[in-house]
């Protein structure tokens, strides 16, 4: 459902998309009955001439089971729901894969500040290639995210990727993306951080691997440059 | 039970006494006075709430437009707009209106009391909350502006004046939610107090009308919750002002422990204001179906069930906000849960429509509209229970559509229920019923088309508190402006026709006609003593209570209704 509005870019997408179309469904079905349930019984019990309502208390057991049988399957329904919303958590945020490499994302007000590793394949080396707002990376390959922030809470957070991670003063938050859609897309600041938060956007560029490799040349030989 | 009126210690009730104008409107003890002292605060903060909403949606409609009676909009000014709106909307129209004011007026008449159990701690309590009124006003006016750091006030954001840019706009901002908090507490004993000592005799636990109950089990959740965010509030008021470090975490404090305060209040706050609006709800639509409520126990176990399991769901709103991971799946399993106790207690609402004679009032067609938009409210809030869609979802419109799917219908549609219902015994006079029906569709579909396209957003990923959408490529596209377009609109029509609610409520008051006791044929006692109720309401002999509050169409009787307090 949530695909035909935004695409899915990542490995997880279609994950969560599942997972909210089983609770629209699941949910879905119990609502359109109780709503079914609600104007028919409106319609069918409107105030006519000459007819009383009934005494009715809500205790007699042919009645209450209209209520007591619903309840019960609407436990095991939530039993189904929080199976697979564990499982799709469990997945994203606990459970990290190994990284294929690492990026560093330093988030201030109002700006996002994106270490990529350099040519030598690694983060914390003076050639990490440092951009302010701009993420590059690369199909196919899983990344482990370092999230920091300098001043106040923000939360990072690319739509199409369907995830989001909030940024705290004093702590280091890593989780993990595998981007499977190559284009450029939003990053969205998702936590509110100030004035500047509305404007606090960045955009994630997802490279075929050879793009990627183009990229990280031009880039390193530009920060070589300086 | 309850003989102890005696000691009730105000003596000035009801007789010899002419009150000036000053004792009776201004500084009133008698609870209904000061009921209609919080409904009209009330209902002049929700103006202000309402006219804020008006001015972030045209910004968000017509980015960088002069919007008419505001003129252009700074990212700062709209940061305030939508602060105020969200803060104001809960702590002054919500609580207020749905409490207190109900709470004040509602639950002496219904149990059969003279007045509230302490009537001058009463007063005190609406003292205490007017300054908090005053406080929040003055915040938007003070320079550097109101704050901006949204409703839910996360810190250091809200700490630190370096980073909020409005040292003095967010030190009152604090000042007044925690002034305010306290005269709720003031109010709050004595809900519970009166409820509990002043009932008249024979009114036992089974025989209080569910209102008086759902207010008592309100007021309960709110003394339980409110203290840890009070602490809460003070620790950030000293951040701000005395340059501790409570939340910052360079001095070793943790700004993730606000968070934890907030919530621990703020889930149950939702059900503060909840169980009042589906009280006022289970009154009308007995009244209205001329039905005995479907299962009082059941309906009085279902609000004490969500009561108690709304303490254990809190940290679902900070599923990604970096607690620890496992963390989530407890709360996942917590939130689900109390989808059933709520959904259970609809069912028995809806249930109690069955074979009954229901009437299309105007307040019960507010009734029935609750039901219809809080089912919308509560299913799109299991998604977001639900830990692994909330990644996607958590602070999109999503949210936002959702919580005013269960606020809007709470407070305004629940409060639109209560007074069409109770204007009547409050103000002595009708309402007109055709310009309630038409107030009543007007907002009802143009809520609808506030909100709905606002779900469409959320899911397209359109994040909260973004004041112009032409920043993000993703989002700037003419298809997604069209829905906030529509959406705005839908807002303009909502907010013109509350000018019609605004006529009828108070060209009635003093032109209306008047209003005989018992207009609707109600079993409770509040319809047994004249509209309006004189000083004292049941004068000096309290009524005696023979039966439950909902004998309506009882077998083998002429009328359809069996007031509580007529001998059998």
């Amino acid at each position: 459902m949530i695909e035909w509005l935004i695409p899915q870019t990542s490995t997880f997408a279609s994950d969560i998309d599942n997972l909210f179309l089983l609770i629209v469904l699941v949910v879905g079905f119990w609502y359109a009955l109780t709503v079914g349930m609600f104007f028919w019984l409106m319609i069918r019990y409107r105030a006519r001439e000459g007819v009383k309502a009934e005494y009715i208390t809500g205790k007699e057991p042919e009645l209450k089971r209209w209520i007591t049988i619903p309840h019960a399957l609407i436990i095991l329904c939530d039993v189904v729901l929080v199976v697979g919303a564990v499982k799709v958590w469990y997945d994203v945020k606990q459970d990290l894969p190994p990284a294929d490499a690492e990026l560093r994302v330093v988030s201030q007000q109002w700006a996002w500040t994106f270490h990529h590793e350099g040519p030598d394949g690694e983060l914390g080396t003076p050639d990490d290639i440092v951009l302010v707002d701009e993420l590059h990376i690369e199909v196919g390959k899983t990344y482990h995210w370092h999230l920091e922030s300098l001043d106040v809470l923000h939360s990072f957070s690319i739509p199409t990727m369907r995830f989001k991670q909030d940024a705290i003063p004093g702590r280091v938050n890593t989780g993990w993306f595998t981007p499977t859609k190559t284009g450029e897309y939003d990053v969205q600041c998702a936590e509110m951080c100030g004035i500047g938060h509305g404007a606090m956007g960045a955009r994630v560029f997802i490279h075929t691997p050879e793009d990627y490799e183009l990229w990280q040349k031009i880039a390193s030989a530009r920060l070589a440059g300086r | 039970m309850s003989d102890n009126h005696a000691d009730h210690g105000h003596d000035d009730h009801g007789h010899h006494h002419e009150m000036t104008f000053l004792e009776k409107y201004v500084i009133p003890l008698d609870h209904k006075y000061i009921a209609k002292q919080y409904l009209l605060t009330g209902m002049f903060m929700a103006l202000i709430g309402g006219f804020f909403s008006y001015a972030f949606r045209m910004q968000l409609a017509w980015p960088g437009s002069d919007i008419p009676m505001f003129g252009h909009m700074s990212p700062a000014e709209y940061n305030a707009a939508i602060t105020t709106h969200g803060t104001v909307m809960i702590f002054w129209v919500a609580m207020p209106v749905l409490i207190a004011a109900f709470g004040n007026f509602l639950i002496p008449l219904m149990v059969g009391a003279d007045d509230m159990a302490f009537p001058r701690l009463n007063r005190l309590s609406y003292q205490v909350f007017f300054v908090s009124v005053v406080l929040i006003i003055a915040s938007i006016f003070v320079p550097g502006g109101a704050f901006g750091g949204a409703w839910t006030a996360y810190p250091p954001l809200s700490a630190e004046p370096t980073y909020n840019l409005t040292p003095t706009g967010s030190t009152l901002w604090i000042l007044a939610v925690a002034v305010e908090f306290a005269a709720f507490l003031i109010g709050g004993i004595n809900f519970i107090v009166t409820a509990m000592n002043a009932r008249a005799p024979g009114m036992k636990w089974d025989r209080v009308p569910m209102v008086v109950w759902m207010i008592c089990i309100a007021s309960i959740l709110f003394m339980l919750s409110v203290g840890p965010l009070i602490a809460g509030a003070v620790m950030l008021f000293f951040d701000q002002v005395l340059n501790t470090g409570f939340y910052d975490p360079t001095r070793g404090g943790d700004p993730i422990l606000w968070q934890h305060l907030f919530w621990f209040f703020g889930h149950p706050e939702v059900y503060v204001v909840l169980l009042p609006a589906t009280g006022m709800v289970a009154e009308v639509i007995t009244v209205f179906s001329r039905k005995k409520l479907f299962g009082y126990q059941l309906v009085l176990f279902t609000s004490i069930g969500t009561g108690v399991l709304s303490f254990f769901v809190w940290a679902h709103h900070q599923f990604v906000a970096g607690i620890d991971p496992r963390m989530a799946n407890i709360f996942t399993v917590t939130t689900v849960l109390i989808s059933i106790p709520i959904a259970e207690m609809l069912f028995l609402y809806i249930a109690t429509l069955y074979k009954g004679s229901i009437t299309f009032s105007t307040p019960m067609l507010w009734a029935l509209g609750f039901i219809f938009a809080f089912l919308i409210g509560g299913v799109t809030g299991i998604p977001l229970g639900a830990s692994g869609s909330d990644i996607y979802l958590h602070d999109s419109y999503f949210v936002l559509a959702h919580f005013h799917f269960t606020f809007f219908p709470i407070a305004f549609m629940g409060t639109f229920c209560g007074l069409s219902f109770w204007y009547p015994k409050m103000f002595g006079k009708m309402m007109n019923d055709t310009l309630g029906k038409i107030h009543f569709w007007l907002t009802f579909l143009s809520f609808h088309g506030i909100f709905i396209p606002l779900f469409v957003l959320g899911l397209a990923g359109q994040h909260r508190r973004i004041f112009d959408f032409t920043n993000y490529p993703d989002l700037a596209t003419p298809d997604l402006q069209s829905v906030r377009i529509f959406a705005t609109c839908s807002l303009l029509v909502l907010l013109a026709s509350q000018s019609i609610f605004l006529y009828n409520f108070f060209y009635n008051m003093f032109f209306g006609k008047d209003a005989p006791a018992n207009p609707w044929n109600s079993s409770t006692l509040e319809w047994t003593v004249p509209s309006p109720p004189p000083h004292g309401n049941f004068g000096n002999k309290f009524p005696e209570v023979y039966r439950g509050p909902y004998e309506y169409s009882v077998p083998d009787r002429e009328l359809d209704y069996w007031p509580q307090s007529e001998p059998s």
